[in-house]
């Protein structure tokens, strides 16, 4: 497949002072980020952060409340029928006839483009090909989010949206969606990709953004914002309920148990104290699981920003009478790192 | 013009290949005919001997009823409900070519059922007569004021609910719209009623097209005519894509 190469003048994607409001309800607020061509941009933030509403805008399917948003230069509802010819769309669930088989949904779908791509060579790129008799109803669901993607694909776009794309596959599949998105890159094609799968992002993206409560925390590449600013301190994965009084007297350093088998020394990690913590795991008959120092991991950044713009979030709203809310969303932020 | 063709076909592709559609559409339109043809157990209007005589027009005009608002109405209820229109609505497809294709997907329904239903009745002994010319012009009345009201509930209520909706609606304009119980043996005010609704209007229509003798229907042409219109302008103000 060949996609259009070359980087234009013009971003991808502008976001400008984006607010959308629901009602009462604000989904996103003052938001403004970038996406480059042949780049993979993640818009990460928790579940109810405001990704899809702003991924939907771009998309034309919602008007702003205020700001301004631009896609290869155009308004996405303004200019929506040039648009379209341009973009790839991958929803986040559905969007293919139930009673439909995969090579004849592409063959439709290329029939709406000037110049798509071979619907037969998608198919065999998502690694569908054995799967031509069956209906979408009835594909598993990787199989169909790989239909999806495949679709997003067909007009050979020059922006491509992809909704939560592994969200709730297996792992084989994961891999596969991973592969081809990451092939977007060379052919110059802008993606931009929304996840609450930290992990995904790390992996994939070239520019990571983060939003909550529909603010923006973070622009950063995924190294910049894994770059702790402070590197007092070294993290490590052992077996949980390890004694961490006796090892904190040997690595004369505070030791504290995270989450269940992930800890954290308060101290500069030299190679004597790595020394010294090893050698005491040794002597206990312990494993060592990962071990970092003066690196924090993106789901370590994305905690850290998202519990803060909670803890923020929920001191607004108390003081606007309305409560609770921003203490739910950090619950949803913790049960969605996994 | 590729992408219309295309969209027409899977449209009709889909359809044909769902059997809870081509049951509605076929299936039960051909057993009333043939069941009631040969069974004579139902009220005839007076002056028919036949039943095939005063049955087939009435079939002719649940098929239209069949596909154009159950089919067509579920068969989008449920494409909205599965996101495609919108998914549809990201694509250089655009919305002209996406109601045409549909237009044109009941169309063939419609001349289908027409060959299949005919020729059952022409083998059950049917004779046609009145002005069958102006036949097609009712049928396709009909077609719009049923597409209309099916599209209506496709882009207003869930795929469920239109399904349900669709099919309820669908027993009740076929047991007071005169197209297996003749008018003339319904109570006056039941009667009055079914000659105002959509299915009623098009099977006096279609008796009087296609039967000797049947009274004429000059007033179901403006009934239809209104229905015709109303509805799909209905469908086009409240239809939400999502």
């Amino acid at each position: 497949m060949s996609f259009p190469t070359g980087a234009s003048a013009v971003p991808a994607i502008e976001v400008d002072d984006l607010t959308i409001r629901y009602g009462d309800h604000v989904a996103v607020f003052g938001l403004s980020f970038r996406a480059e061509p042949g780049r993979i941009t993640a818009l990460l933030g928790p579940n109810g952060a405001g990704k899809t509403s702003t991924v939907e805008t771009l998309e034309g399917y919602r008007t702003p409340t205020s700001g301004r948003v631009r896609v290869l230069g155009l308004d996405p509802q303004r200019d929506h029928a040039n648009l379209v010819a341009r973009i790839g769309v991958m929803l986040q669930s559905g969007g293919v006839y139930t009673g439909i088989r995969p090579l004849e949904m592409l063959r439709l779908f290329a029939s709406y483009y000037d110049n798509p791509a071979d619907p037969a060579e998608l198919l065999d790129l998502v690694g569908l090909a054995d799967r031509q008799r069956s209906t979408w109803r009835s594909l598993s669901g990787g199989e169909q989010q790989r239909l999806s993607l495949a679709l997003a694909l067909i007009g050979r776009p020059e922006v491509a949206f992809l909704d939560e794309p592994t969200a709730g596959i297996d792992p084989t599949g994961r891999q596969l969606i991973r592969r081809v998105v990451s092939d977007l890159r060379s052919e110059g094609v802008a993606v931009l990709l929304t996840t609450h799968d930290l992990d995904e992002a790390e992996k994939l993206a070239d520019q990571v953004v983060i939003i909550d409560h529909g603010r923006l925390l973070a622009d950063a590449t995924p190294t910049e914002l894994m770059q702790t600013s402070d590197t007092h301190e070294v993290r490590f994965g052992a077996p949980g309920e390890l004694d961490a009084g006796a090892l904190a007297d040997r690595l004369q350093a505070p030791v504290t148990e995270v989450s269940p088998g992930e800890y954290l020394v308060g101290a500069s990690g030299t190679p004597t104290l790595i020394a010294s913590l090893t050698a005491w795991l040794a002597e206990h008959d312990l494993p060592l699981g990962d071990l970092r120092v003066g690196r924090q991991t993106l789901e370590d950044v994305f905690l850290r920003l998202t519990e803060s713009a909670s803890a923020a979030a929920a001191v607004d709203t108390d003081e606007s009478g309305s409560t609770s809310r921003g203490s739910r969303r950090t619950g949803r932020s913790r049960r969605s790192r996994g | 013009m590729k992408a219309f063709f295309a969209q027409t076909r899977t449209e009709l592709m889909l359809s044909l290949r769902n059997g809870e559609q081509l049951l509605v559409s076929i299936a039960i339109p051909l057993l009333l005919l043939v069941f009631f043809s040969l069974v004579d157990v139902l009220p005839l209007p007076d002056g028919v001997d036949k039943g095939v005589q005063f049955l087939t027009p009435g079939i002719l005009a649940l098929a239209v009823m069949s596909s154009a608002m159950v089919s067509l109405g579920i068969g989008t209820g449920f494409e909205r409900q599965y996101k495609v229109l919108k998914r549809l609505g990201a694509t250089p497809l655009g919305r002209s070519r996406w109601v045409g294709a549909k237009i044109t997907m009941v169309l063939c329904l419609l001349v289908i059922q027409t060959l299949v239903i005919g020729a059952a009745a022409c083998a059950l002994g049917w004779n046609p007569g009145g002005t069958p010319l102006l036949a097609p012009l009712a049928m396709l009345l009909g077609a719009a004021a049923f597409a209309g009201i099916g599209l209506l509930m496709a882009g207003t209520l869930r795929g469920t609910l239109t399904l349900a909706l669709a099919n309820g609606l669908y027993l009740v304009l076929l047991l007071l719209g005169g197209m297996i119980i003749p008018f003339d043996q319904m109570p006056g005010p039941i009667g009055a009623i079914g000659r105002l609704l959509p299915s009623g209007a098009l099977s006096q229509l279609l008796q009087s097209t296609l039967r000797d003798g049947a009274p004429s229907a000059g007033s179901s042409w403006l009934v239809l005519a209104i229905w015709a219109v109303a509805a799909p302008v209905a469908a086009a103000r409240f239809f939400r894509w999502e």
